[in-house]
């Protein structure tokens, strides 16, 4: 089919078309994933391979000043006059080697046992032995430093070999100079950018990657280290918490994700049409205080969600203001068990989330409404279409395809949704064990195994649960969201 | 001939846009504005009882931190004995004026660090072209899908070296808050890309550094982006538990609000405090409340630039 015939096709045409060629496609689009996949790793290989070339070249044709570089960093640069390189190399070089000779290389060569002597007490005196904990830790942060290392001594040759080349053509070097005036300039991402990425680092991948590798130890209340290391056990952790034996935390983890899917659906979908409708509501023709009604619901935004969760979750408690208004006139006899049956708090808390959510869906869905080109409702409303075949024909695609990618992120932020659940119902009422609550997402889950069971290694387990399930909803989705490639559709 | 003559049972409606002229009907013209008055009416009627439902627990809550007869929940909205009963205790015998400060503290110091961090990196990823940017971007999507709390313990280690636990919580929560700014730079991001670049262009060929460039053109223009990202930045430490709670673990004077309101309410002897949290949150809800109002138009623009930009 040519673009010309395509673009003659009515729109359920069209999406027909996208769908059979998209299913058509799919084994092409999944060999070819697999494919690039493999190159990834040839390129690895061969990239590597250049690489080793090119630092033996480096060798063989640089000259003296070169070859000392290669065993003392930034000897070259000094001996050419680039100072400040020289310098920065050598520093690195030097803190390098005595941060592995007085602390890394300790902690690195009882990575694979993560110890093996316990600290215990002899009489009154404390015989400190190994920490697990400690030797993890340092150990991850000794490979990152070895690995900054690689690529530091790699960078320090590549220098030389540039310094080389540049002398040769009779050009001039960059001095100290030229490289500190680059920082503000040429070189400005590098400033801007250092901060960040070193804290981003610390704080972010330090201890996401000491989590992963926790996951595959058995660190827990019974191995706190140091009186009790632990040890790595592999798939040990992943294979209790799939297996119905023991603590059956399959049932569990079962039920945990079944309902973190289904309140994740439901907080973003029910939120997202209901607050498009209020949306559509506020910003009808003819409805006058429009600055009024919208500045009610941001209200509620700008209150701390703890001051308002908290409240309307002593609200429906069983001796709380609904409850015992209810009673008062008479509806009900005994208190209605919001929190304390696990349906009931499933639905409440679904229901009081879309009063969280509505405000915020309200802002984002009025923005995008008052995008929407006028022309496209004057004529639908000459044409004689009624407000649902508006709505259906306009405000609802063209809103779909303006927040696709809104929608997938709200998802995955309400997979991720601590604060709701847990100042409304902590997960409670607590009925599938191993600490688990009928309203307990994946993530609240992991909070109470951290923090009341200090099961670590569960918790661990779950959270690269929780991001296997991020991440495989949204490649599922960026693969095959039709609006994203076909952009041309919805004009 | 007779036919020519009547008067045409038609309303004409000009259509500009399209350019035609077409024919309505008059009576159902009249129709369609009575049925859109009765659609209007119905929509105000919504809204109203939509208005209440959304602030009904707000003035509850502003009714009930007035109560002074007793401490725990009751079956009756208004007040029996009105009183400051509840803001006095807050002020004189509670440790409430410690949380505030430390969270006031926390969240001014978080707005200015987060602030020009988040600028610099979304201004750098939006403007330059560099090694590693892509990398750098596809990191930070990676790391964002993993649960933050998975973290916690390992961080909390890192801070107790560095004697930021406990009494040290105030600058430990605020290294933690800070340290990861660098992830949130989509939104501004987004706004930058729409500053034309030509600009940054044209200033570069008079001489300007990029630092320059960043100082004196951008800024001024992304004066909307840098109201909004501060106000972001200043309101999160507010809500914060999860990590208030863990780093400051056991040191009362070490709470910020949402800790120190969420154990009155959460402890066994919450009949007692119901009211003083009531009065708690109404002194934390007023000032945050009033800045967000007043920024109003900030916050929108942000969060509507912020999806539409993904």
């Amino acid at each position: 089919m040519t673009d010309l015939e395509y673009f003659k096709l009515s729109k359920p045409a069209k999406m027909w078309h996208n769908l059979l060629t998209s299913l058509r496609n799919l084994p092409k689009s999944v060999l070819g994933k697999i494919k690039s996949f493999f190159m990834f790793f040839v390129h690895l290989f061969v990239g590597f391979f250049n690489e080793i070339k090119d630092i033996v070249l480096t060798y063989k044709n640089g000259d003296w000043k070169t070859r000392v570089s290669f065993t003392v960093m930034g000897f070259g640069s000094c001996a050419r006059g680039q100072w400040l390189r020289g310098l920065l190399f050598f520093a690195f070089q030097t803190v390098f080697n005595l941060y592995i000779i007085f602390f890394g290389g300790a902690y690195l060569a009882k990575f694979n046992t993560l110890g093996t002597v316990a600290t215990t007490r002899k009489g009154r005196v404390t015989v400190y032995g190994d920490n697990s904990f400690l030797i993890l830790l340092y150990g991850i942060l000794t490979i990152f430093f070895v690995l900054a290392f690689i690529y530091t001594w790699r960078m320090n040759v590549k220098q030389n070999k540039l310094a080389e080349e540049v002398l040769k053509a009779g050009k001039k070097l960059k001095y100290a100079k030229d490289d500190i005036s680059g920082l503000l300039d040429s070189q400005f991402h590098k400033t801007l950018m250092a901060l960040p990425t070193l804290g981003i680092f610390v704080f972010t991948v330090l201890p996401i990657i000491f989590m992963i590798l926790v996951a595959f130890t058995n660190y827990d209340a019974n191995h706190q280290s140091p009186t009790n290391l632990f040890t790595w056990v592999g798939l040990q952790n992943f294979r209790d918490l799939f297996s119905t034996a023991n603590a059956n935390y399959a049932n569990s983890f079962g039920q945990v994700l079944l309902w973190t899917l289904i309140w994740a659906f439901f907080a973003t979908f029910l939120n997202y049409f209901l607050g498009m409708l209020v949306a559509i509501m506020i910003n009808k023709k003819g409805i006058k205080l429009k600055k009024m009604w919208r500045t009610i619901l941001v209200m509620t935004i700008a209150i701390p969600q703890f001051v308002s969760l908290l409240y309307v979750s002593k609200m429906f408690a069983a001796d709380g203001l609904v409850n015992s208004y209810l009673m008062r006139w008479g509806w009900i006899e005994r208190p209605l068990p919001f929190w304390t049956d696990p349906a009931w708090a499933q639905i409440t808390v679904i229901i009081i989330n879309i009063w969280i959510g509505i405000p915020y869906l309200m802002l984002i869905a009025t923005g995008i409404l008052m995008n929407i080109p006028a022309d496209l409702y004057e004529s639908a409303r000459i044409d004689g279409a009624n407000a649902v075949q508006t709505y259906g024909k306009i405000t609802l695609p063209y809103m779909l395809f303006v927040t696709g990618p809104y929608l997938l992120t709200s998802f995955i932020g309400n997979i991720n949704n601590f604060n709701v659940i847990f100042l409304l119902t902590q997960g409670k009422p607590d009925v599938l064990g191993n600490k688990a609550g009928a309203t307990d997402l994946l993530i609240t889950w992991l909070y109470s195994l951290t923090v009341e069971d200090t099961n670590y290694k569960m918790a661990a387990c779950i959270g690269i649960i929780v991001f296997v399930v991020c991440a495989a909803i949204s490649l599922v989705v960026y693969n095959f969201m039709p609006s994203v490639k076909n952009e041309e559709d919805f004009q | 001939m007779k036919k020519e003559n009547q008067i045409p049972e038609v309303d004409i409606v000009v259509d500009h846009e399209a350019g035609v002229i077409r024919e309505v009907k008059p009576e159902k013209l009249r129709s369609k504005k009575g049925h859109e008055r009765r659609v209007n009416t119905s929509i105000y009627v919504l809204l109203t009882v939509m208005s209440i439902i959304w602030l009904a627990p707000f003035v509850f809550l502003v009714l009930q931190s007035f109560r002074c007869e007793s401490g725990g929940q009751v079956n009756y909205l208004l007040p029996k004995q009105w009183g400051l009963d509840n803001y006095v205790f807050l002020f004189t015998e509670s440790n409430f004026p410690r949380w505030f400060m430390n969270t006031l503290t926390i969240g001014l110091v978080v707005a200015v660090v987060q602030t020009v961090i988040q600028l610099s990196v979304s201004y750098t990823l939006s403007r330059m072209r560099f090694r590693g940017r892509k990398l750098f971007m596809k990191a930070v999507l990676v790391l964002g899908m993993f649960p933050g709390f998975l973290t916690m313990i390992c961080l909390y280690f890192l801070l107790k070296q560095l004697g930021m636990t406990q009494a040290g919580a105030i600058p430990g929560l605020i290294l933690i808050y800070v340290a990861s700014s660098g992830m949130g730079y989509h939104i501004s991001k987004g706004f930058f890309d729409t500053i034309p670049k030509s600009l940054d262009e044209s200033a570069r060929i008079d001489g300007a550094t990029r630092f320059q460039v960043f100082l004196k053109i951008i800024m001024p223009l992304a004066k909307p982006i840098v109201i909004y990202t501060i106000l972001m930045a200043f309101m999160a430490p507010w809500g914060d538990y999860v990590f208030a709670s863990y780093v400051a673990f056991g040191k009362a004077s070490s709470y910020n609000v949402a800790v120190g309101l969420y154990q009155w309410v959460n402890t066994n002897d919450f009949q007692g405090y119901f009211t003083r949290f009531c009065a708690g949150g109404v002194i934390v809800a007023i000032p945050i409340t009033a800045l967000l109002l007043a920024l109003q138009k900030y916050y929108v623009e942000g969060v509507t630039g912020g999806t539409v930009k993904g």
